[in-house]
């Protein structure tokens, strides 16, 4: 963009000026805190694959024995395949989907569009619970799939599931910033439908497209909770960091498998800065926001495929809220209340519940500010390719790290005796900045995403008329992304709520959170309690995010009139 | 009301709330808190706690506590600037390792005399006191079993006969500590060798390998599975929670592993952890072990929880654990090269 931008406008190639260089200050800033987050509690676990278990360095030798075990390959491979399998189906399912919350006319749209989401509300452990009340040996529809759920399928299956929200929220962004005039230009010169769709449409999601597969695949990669509960004897990578951490304390081949692990994220990066080369912005400061209008044929077929695919997500949730109900599955299913009094089940009682709560309120509230301003200063400030880079590659790194590597990463950062950080350790604070840090990337892509379709324009006007950056940020960048502000914020809740394999390691007496608290519960084999405190989990993610939608029509209401004609 | 009022009197609601919190953590500021990590049973937290701090009313007990394996991976992560003051409730294995990197404290608690040989760690002063043991059982779900028309087993040879296909479910010992004492009491019991070749046989009827120590007797009790090998304990509970299953002891013998109790080194409360690792050893304190473990370290103390198997005492192998630490990475090696590698046969 900045190369596309610096040759169209080659006036405003001129000398640094005050708010040039505040903004590089701003990206300096931006970088040193991603380090803290990210960059250095990942490395002081990652530097651990150069060391035997005394911490002696050995260099390759950990690598070299690693990549020696043919069990490697099978892990790397069934990694690699579910990943591509899952990416192949949630894309296209997730684009259609957004395709028709922003350019066709639903019946209930708010409803679809809040049905998309229910999975983002979920803890990763409610889908395997639910396909084990569907399709395990003792569920309704045993033998339906043909074969066990243990193993490929059910991985696949939750994994959609768990996956189709994150590339809708991106698609949904994507696609619902578009330049009306583009529509009408090719309908006036009589293209067909599927030639504007391919010619206009596609091209201009483009760069979401790309991030929901990249999001959609590292995710899959790197999840262990599904693999675990639903996984059976199919091996995965995140599997394997488990065994070497958690099942044999061995740091040094968990950071080993870590690191092979962040490859696809490298992969991300680059695959991201040539796309983003490419990327145009698409409203222009003489755009026309694009309204869709009613057409029988068309919104009949996607009001029917939303109902299908919400059909889909409503009957796992469903089982889940049975299941949360009966006695004893599967041979007491007398419904009661008795399971979702946490206090007979977990020590803290409803009190992780409310840690959890505070904790969301922190994570999104420092998150989006930090996230937003941050993807601002990266996309906006001129030149400075280098640290900009660097931020661009620290904002992409936590996508493709599994939990359990960021979490030890976080003990061995900030409990080290000598971080002057380190009073942080085993507080409310470090959990918020662990989760901010864990989610940074489809926050960042998102808001990456909504500042790219704004044309650099409004800030070369601003520049001319000598009005200072930061207030055209506030009073057109910051309004006019506000839809995907309040979505990163969103987001950031909803995945604190249900984060667990990294806040794992990180909780303290006082600090222990509901999701952790349901896992616990589970191990200990009290499954309709875990899918119970699961349950209220969704429902307090869902009213935020009814509050969301009731806020969103009043902002659009007054901050958006800008989009209507 | 308007609007505003209500934010006013929620404010003055809130404030007055807070003030009760600062008061209230004044008065109890004289305690001294422990924090203690732990990975015993939920249910056992409260009543614990409770009993401890009746008989140490300065003392403050903070838990913090997960699976077996999550705590010991954070003790040691934690290693350089501990955060435990005491472990109370943790696999003798885990502590044996964080031994071996000079993380314990020695203590010899007051009661240690009194208990048995095997609950202690053996040296001088004592680096761990045991509690309590736990074993390696089959859970047989006898609902199921009547259904299919399958026998109960009475040995692990049992196990290996093709009737038993895709039935049984057990911990995948590169990931669970309760795996790993399973596979190596069976390879004390019956020998390397011998032990290898069972293993062989009874890959050919595992359904699949879990990763915890708890699910295949959950599993077992909810009747996905016919059978479970895992933790004895877990199967109690979901028996007595109304699941069919029994806890079969195998009557070649079982490998078992002991919860025990340690102190940290470096930690600021000395005193107040020696007083818990006093208390822990205790008579009282075994009883109360007692009323959750059929074994416990004090030889007078005899229990039976419900639901218990009861001759598990009798045929608990004999454990070298120093062995089984030492021999832990060829034995997982073996493990995963002959059982590991391949993945879930494909649904067709």
């Amino acid at each position: 963009m900045s190369l596309a931008a610096s040759n169209r406008l080659p006036v405003l190639r001129v000398a640094m000026s005050r708010d040039d260089l505040m903004m590089r200050l701003g990206v300096v800033l931006l970088a040193v805190v991603l380090l803290v987050i990210v960059g250095l509690p990942l490395w002081s676990l990652l530097s651990k694959g150069f060391e035997d278990r005394d911490g002696k360095f050995v260099g390759l030798a950990n690598y070299v024995s690693y990549f020696s075990t043919p069990a490697l390959f099978d892990s790397a491979l069934n990694s690699f395949h579910v990943a591509a399998v899952c990416t192949l189906i949630v894309v296209p399912l997730a684009f259609f989907y957004a395709y028709a919350l922003t350019r066709t006319v639903l019946p209930v749209r708010w409803l679809f569009q809040g049905i998309s989401l229910i999975p983002i509300f979920a803890p990763s452990l409610l889908p395997g619970l639910a396909l084990v009340y569907l399709f395990g040996n003792q569920g309704f529809f045993k033998g339906a799939l043909g074969g066990p759920i243990y193993g490929f399928d059910g991985i696949v299956i939750a994994q959609v599931f768990y996956c189709f929200p994150h590339a809708t929220l991106i698609l949904v962004t994507a696609l619902a910033t578009a330049d009306a005039r583009l529509y009408e230009a090719a309908d006036a010169l009589g293209a067909s439908k599927l030639r504007v769709f391919f010619t206009v449409t596609l091209p201009g999601a483009k760069y979401g497209l790309i991030s929901a597969a990249l999001v959609v695949f590292t995710l899959v990669l790197t999840d262990f909770g599904i693999a675990k509960v639903i996984g059976g004897n199919f091996n995965v990578l995140a599997t394997d960091v488990y065994k070497q951490v958690i099942g044999q304390q061995n740091f040094s081949m968990g950071a080993v498998v870590g690191m092979v692990l962040l490859a696809p994220a490298a992969i991300a990066f680059l695959v991201d800065r040539v796309v983003q080369r490419k990327q145009v912005a698409l409203l222009t400061a003489r755009a026309v926001p694009l309204i869709p209008k009613p057409k029988l044929g068309r919104d009949l077929f996607f009001t029917a495929f939303c109902t299908v695919v919400s059909l889909g997500i409503l009957t796992i949730l469903g089982m889940a809220a049975w299941g949360s109900l009966i006695k004893y599955w599967p041979y007491n299913l007398s419904l009661t209340l008795a399971n979702y009094n946490f206090t007979n089940f977990d020590a803290s009682g409803w009190d992780s519940y409310f840690n959890s709560v505070e904790m969301a309120i922190g994570a999104a509230v420092f998150g989006t500010a930090l996230m937003f301003v941050g993807a601002w200063l990266n996309e906006k400030t001129r030149e400075f390719f280098l640290m900009r880079g660097i931020v661009q590659f620290l904002a992409f790194l936590p996508m493709a790290v599994p939990g359990l590597v960021l979490g030890l990463g976080y003990i061995f950062f900030f409990n080290a005796p000598n971080n002057p950080l380190n009073f942080l350790y085993a507080t409310l604070a470090i959990l918020m900045i662990n989760t901010v840090a864990h989610f940074y990337t489809v926050g960042h892509l998102t808001a990456t995403t909504a500042l790219k379709q704004i044309d650099p324009e409004f800030e070369s006007v601003s520049a001319s008329l000598k009005v200072p950056v930061w207030r055209t940020f506030a009073r057109v960048t910051a309004p006019i992304c506000l839809p995907a502000i309040l979505d990163i914020a969103i987001y950031l809740f909803v995945n604190a709520m249900t984060t667990v394999s990294s806040v794992i390691f990180l909780y303290a007496p006082d600090t222990k959170l509901a999701s952790v608290a349901a896992v616990n519960i589970e191990e200990a084999g009290t499954t309709a309690a875990a899918a119970a405190l699961c349950i209220v989990i969704v429902i307090t993610s869902a009213a935020v995010k009814a509050l969301h939608v009731l806020a969103d029509r009043f902002l659009l209401g007054r901050l958006q009139a800008w989009r209507r004609r | 009301m308007t609007m505003l009022a209500t934010m006013r009197r929620a404010a003055i609601l809130g404030g007055v709330a807070l003030a009760a919190i600062g008061l209230s953590s004044t008065a109890f500021a004289q305690k001294t808190k422990l924090t203690v990590y732990t990975a015993i049973e939920n249910e056992q937290l409260e009543p614990f706690k409770k009993a401890f701090e009746a008989d140490n009313p300065t003392i403050e007990i903070a838990w913090v506590r997960d699976s077996t394996g999550v705590m010991t991976a954070k003790l040691i992560a934690e290693k350089d600037n501990p955060r435990a003051d005491v472990v109370w409730g943790l696999a003798a294995s885990s502590i044996g390792l964080m031994g071996s990197m000079n993380m314990i404290e020695p203590y010899t608690p007051s009661g240690a005399a009194a208990l048995k040989p095997v609950f202690k760690s053996g040296k001088n002063p004592e680096t761990w006191i045991g509690m309590d043991a736990y074993l390696a059982v089959l859970c047989f779900n006898t609902a199921e079993a009547e259904k299919n028309k399958k026998p109960k087993p009475t040995s692990w040879a049992d196990l290996t006969k093709p009737e038993y296909k895709d039935s049984i479910v057990m911990p995948n010992p590169a990931s669970s500590g309760t795996g790993y004492l399973t596979v190596a009491g069976w390879l004390t019991i019956m020998g390397e060798e011998a032990g290898w070749k069972f293993m062989d046989a009874l890959h050919q009827n595992v359904a699949q390998y879990l990763h915890s120590g708890s699910a295949p007797c959950v599993q077992a009790a909810k009747g996905e599975r016919l059978m479970g090998i895992g933790f004895d304990m877990r199967g109690a509970t979901e028996k007595t929670k109304g699941a069919p299953i029994d806890l079969i002891v195998p009557k070649e013998g079982l490998g078992w592993e002991m919860e025990v109790t340690a102190i940290m080194k470096g930690t600021k409360n000395l005193d107040a952890a020696k007083k818990l690792a006093d208390w822990a050893s205790s008579h009282k304190a075994n009883e109360l072990y007692g009323k959750y473990y059929a074994i416990v370290a004090d030889p007078t103390v005899k229990s039976m929880p419900q639901n218990y198997p009861a001759d598990g005492e009798k045929l608990m192998a004999k454990m070298d654990v120093e062995w089984m630490a030492k021999n832990r990475d060829r034995i997982l090696a073996e493990w995963t090269k002959r059982y590991d590698g391949k993945s879930a046969p494909k649904a067709k």
